[in-house]
């Protein structure tokens, strides 16, 4: 059988068309790089349309004591500590500026009364920070995202006569493998989805931006496309992972009825006054405040309702703790009994605000859930739990270009798909300001390291045909099982041994049943023939989520502690020993190695910026005496 | 509690294909995505369908069910009768791929004909200032989720393939209206734009786009009829004409009733020709005026500001709405037939 393969060249390839994907191909060709943008959907159907809350960015329009150091200090304390700090500061400085740059691609966010962008509080935040439009502004920003690449095509049209002549995009494209000259990257090859048929992007320069891996689980809010393939493309280039072990689960999605099974429910609906209620009627998320937030979460029902209308001289209700504490706190009622049939517990607004005004402020969440469900929300309340949302483990970066760590040269990564940003816990609007900070960056960073090559890496025709042979593996085979069974064995696996709440037996136990589904995805075959067929495509994608299924089951194992978005049931607090260290994943041959690695030191103008007592919750006795030598110098 | 149930789906490619049957578990609560999902899970493996956020948010699963455009996703199976077929066939207006999955590169086409944004000159990010009102006549077109069941759906390129390289179709027709509203934009030809170059011309308001629009977009009400309306204005008003054409205004954007030509005219510069709307007393005739095919009586009205609540927002137009349907492109205060003294129609041969 002779093999067509189609070939390009260029600059820059950017694997992704979500936010963090598109920032960067805009920023590439700004630089006047030839960038190429695939995409494993249509063009403008990324996943960061889910993104629904907001972006956070300190702008200060609201309330004018925001900026980027109490930003900074919110994503720090949200992330327990483990956050790589300098792309935590670089990420509350830059991402004002982000924001503010889409107004002059068209964006429309909602506004404040003196006509600026209006932001909104959101849990975590202590100022309201997310600059948002009503509850689709993951939406906005990829259509001003979209609608920028077309305005830069339409550029390249007047200069060039081609639309296509600088940046294009290759639409229903996945890519399997890159490829290597040595150490550096030297392209990518892979398949049209449409037709089947093969295409290799000869390319210096490698921006990876494909989001998450949550297609690995059961109950899951991330699409078909979240089957982690950069963080597996990265590995076996030769980059590193790091904190796999921290997944984010969505306190509140959707559980019942089975059409929004996993749909998140926004937490604007907290912040707009939702309170969470178990089966017998009680408002419980009192009863799981951690002493760490005490001082700035209500005790009383009547002093949380204030809070609402007076934000100054009341505390947050406890709704609003972050993420993980909610997620916890919903899981431990329904362990114990207190939650609905289906396994939630329940979400009210409807006996909190007038229908009419619930409609106002959410509208397409009301429009949501009544025309997929039959589910009023102005009328009954939501059942809701836990449900796997957004990796914060990712691609090892370099804060400041989002460079690859690891052996290999020319890959970068950004939005999702990279790690560190967020430590072990993601605050809400963070990601949506995450992707476009460090999107621009990988943009930048991939274009200069282009202008610095002297040679241009050459793809080996040995590695093209080794990836096409892998490509056409599953097709030709008849004797495997269905991609369709072993996917959802694999999220049987993940969602029931290395889900929210973790135990050392489980997580063994997981390993050795990951190690069994290897096998047998090694051997799955696909029906039918190459185009459009979604079977072999996932059979294509299981590889990918096999492997970075693995190593966040062996970095759950060996965090023998809880933090942020894992949970041992075994080791149930938090130790500073642990937080001087990230778990770092490595490929050696097939297996996936695991290695631990010293976090990177704050440097004293930002450990200032912490109070002693709140520092002494995270840091060892030895990194406190550290920060109180810091502190008598200061004097 | 899953019970078996009819489908017909449409296999098939470029070169043909056909209805299958296939009968699949349905439970309750599910989607026709769902059981979509069973099929490939079960019966065929290799049923290409697209889709995506599974919730309504990316307009990727759009296809046409028991006939009528849908989302897949959104469509309820408790909508149907438990004996009914349910036939799930591909786009129509666009070319097959394979199964349920079109080539629908036509919009992405037109997408990249639609001039972009042109940000304002002089105002540096973050000095963007808008009000709330002002934005959310824009915002309504930019809820759009690109499922592309209006551009399916409307008959000028459904029934007509020769005028898909004329018609940009509902879609970028929202487009272009949601620049010629935005409060920044700096150009000033979206309307000219949608009817010369976008073919707005061929639109007949049949509302087929609004009714499919899972987004609730009034597609037809709030984009198309205005900029309808207000091209007509521009192009036939011969006041508007004349003054257009007198003022030579560098921008498109005609002077709307006497108050702009008074703006314009008090404007520093060299001293203009001035316009006398009312001609002198003694040749104001019915007939004169008719003669001349101008009613130089007839005020243009002045542009109203939108009504707006207490909360500065604007309302939701069918909750405010005194009447039932759809306001008339025409003014809900025109009463027709219209006396023929209120008419401002002149003839191409006819003197001015």
């Amino acid at each position: 059988m002779t093999t067509r393969i189609e070939r390009h060249h260029y600059d820059v390839v950017v694997i992704g068309a979500g936010g963090a994907g598109l920032r960067a191909a805009i920023e590439a060709r700004l630089a006047g790089k030839k960038t190429a943008i695939i995409s494993k959907s249509l063009f403008g159907k990324a996943h960061t349309v889910m993104a629904e809350g907001g972006a956070a960015a300190a702008m200060g329009n609201v309330n004018s004591r925001d900026n980027w150091m109490v930003h900074f200090r919110d994503t720090m304390r949200g992330g327990k500590f483990l956050n790589n700090f300098r792309m935590a500061e670089l990420h509350a400085k830059e991402s004002p500026s982000r924001i503010w740059e889409l107004e002059t691609y068209g964006a429309l966010f909602d506004r404040t009364k003196s006509g600026k962008i209006s932001q909104r509080n959101f849990g975590g935040h202590e100022y309201p920070r997310l600059a948002h439009v009503g509850d689709r502004t993951g939406l906005e920003l990829i259509r001003t995202l979209q609608q920028k690449i077309v305005s830069l095509q339409q550029e390249d049209k007047r200069e060039h006569g081609d639309y296509e002549a600088r940046i294009k995009v290759f639409s229903e494209t996945t890519i399997t493998e890159l490829l290597l000259d040595g150490d550096r990257v030297a392209g990518a090859f892979g398949y049209y989805r449409e037709s089947g048929e093969f295409v290799l992007f000869s390319a210096p320069a490698v921006v990876l931006a494909t989001g998450g891996v949550g297609r690995s689980y059961k109950v899951t809010s991330n699409s078909w496309e979240y089957t982690g393939d950069g963080h597996a493309l990265a590995l076996r280039a030769g980059a590193t992972l790091i904190n796999m072990e921290f997944l984010q689960f969505h306190p509140t999605g959707m559980v019942w009825p089975p059409s929004v099974k996993g749909i998140l429910v926004t937490e604007s609906v907290r912040g707009d006054g939702g309170v969470l209620k178990n089966s017998e009627g009680k408002r419980f998320m009192f009863d799981y405040v951690p002493d760490l937030f005490r001082r700035q979460y209500a005790e009383t029902e009547e002093e949380a309702d204030r809070w609402y209308t007076d934000p100054d001289n009341n505390r947050r209700p406890p709704e609003l703790l972050p993420r993980d504490e909610v997620a916890r706190a919903i899981n431990s009622e329904v362990k114990a009994g207190r939650g609905t049939p289906a396994g939630g517990v329940l979400l009210d607004i409807a006996s909190r605000l007038p229908a009419e005004e619930i409609r106002r402020r959410l509208p397409s969440m009301y429009h949501q859930f009544k025309e997929l469900a039959d589910v009023d929300i102005t009328k009954e309340p939501m059942e809701v739990g836990p449900t796997c949302h957004y990796v914060m483990g990712g691609v090892e970066v370099d804060p400041d270009t989002a460079a690859a760590a690891g052996r290999v040269q020319g890959l970068f990564a950004a939005g999702e798909v990279s790690g560190g940003m967020h430590g072990s816990n993601r605050l809400g609007g963070n990601s949506l300001s995450d992707l476009l900070v460090f999107g621009k960056r990988a943009g930048e960073h991939a274009a200069s390291y282009v202008d610095g090559l002297g040679r241009r890496p050459q793809v080996a025709t040995p590695d093209v045909e080794a990836a096409v042979d892998a490509a056409l593996a599953p097709l030709q085979r008849d004797t495997g099982e269905s991609p369709y069974a072993l996917q959802q064995d694999l999220q049987a696996v993940m969602g029931d041994l290395v889900g929210i709440i973790r135990r050392r037996g489980e997580l063994e136990d997981a390993l050795v049943r990951l190690g069994a589904l290897r096998e047998r995805v090694a051997k799955v075959s696909a029906a039918g023939g190459r185009r459009y067929n979604p079977g072999w495509h996932l059979a294509l994608d299981l590889r990918n989520m096999l492997v970075v299924s693995e190593c966040t089951a062996k970095a759950a194992l060996e965090r023998e502690e809880s933090r942020g978005g894992h949970t041992r049931e075994d080791f149930p607090t938090m130790e500073p020993t642990w937080r001087r260290v990230n778990l770092v994943c490595s490929l050696d041959g097939d297996q996936v190695r695991l290695e631990r690695k010293p976090l990177p030191k704050l440097p004293p103008e930002l450990f200032r910026l912490f109070e002693r007592a709140e520092l002494a919750k995270y840091l060892t006795d030895e990194e406190l005496a550290e920060f109180d030598a810091l502190a008598e110098e200061a004097k | 509690m899953g019970t078996k149930r009819q489908f017909k789906v449409w296999r098939g490619d470029e070169n043909g294909g056909e209805l299958q049957d296939y009968q699949v578990e349905v439970n309750e609560g599910e989607v026709v995505l769902d059981v979509i999902h069973r099929m490939q899970a079960t019966d065929a493996p290799d049923l290409a369908c697209r889709w995506n956020c599974k919730a309504g948010k990316c307009g990727s699963c759009s296809m046409e069910i028991n006939g009528l455009p849908r989302l897949a996703c959104m469509t309820r199976m408790s909508t149907f009768e438990e004996t009914e077929t349910v036939t799930v066939t591909p786009l129509r207006t666009f070319p097959v791929i394979r199964d349920l999955v079109t080539d629908v590169s036509f919009n992405y086409t037109k997408a990249r004909e639609t001039p972009a944004f042109a940000p304002p000159a002089g105002v540096a990010p973050g000095e963007y200032r808008m009000q709330q009102v002002d934005v959310e006549r824009s915002q309504e077109f930019r809820k759009c989720i690109e499922c592309f069941l209006c551009q399916n759906t409307c008959h000028v390129i459904r029934d007509h393939e020769d005028n898909k390289k004329a018609f940009a179709g509902p879609r970028y027709f929202i487009r272009a209206a949601e620049l010629d509203m935005h409060p920044l934009d700096a150009r000033t030809d979206r309307r000219e734009y949608a009817q010369e170059a976008q073919g707005l011309g061929y639109c007949n308001i049949t509302k087929c786009c609004t009714e499919v629009c899972p987004e609730h977009i009034k597609i037809t009400d709030n984009a198309i009829i205005p900029m309808k309306e207000r091209v007509v204005d521009r192009r036939y008003d011969p006041l508007v004409w004349l003054g257009s054409k007198i003022f030579r205004r560098e921008k498109g954007e005609a002077p709307r009733g006497s108050a702009a030509i008074t703006a314009t005219n008090t404007g520093a510069g060299p001293q203009l020709p001035t316009v006398t709307p009312v001609p002198p007393a003694g040749e104001r005739s019915p007939e004169a005026d008719a003669e001349r095919a101008v009613n130089w009586h007839r005020a243009v009205p002045a542009p109203v500001a939108p009504p707006v609540g207490d909360n500065g927002m604007l309302a939701v137009s069918e909750f405010a709405f005194d009447r039932p349907a759809a306001p008339s492109p025409f003014g809900d205060d025109v009463r027709f037939p219209m006396p023929p003294n209120q008419l401002n129609y002149s003839h191409p041969d006819q003197p001015l």
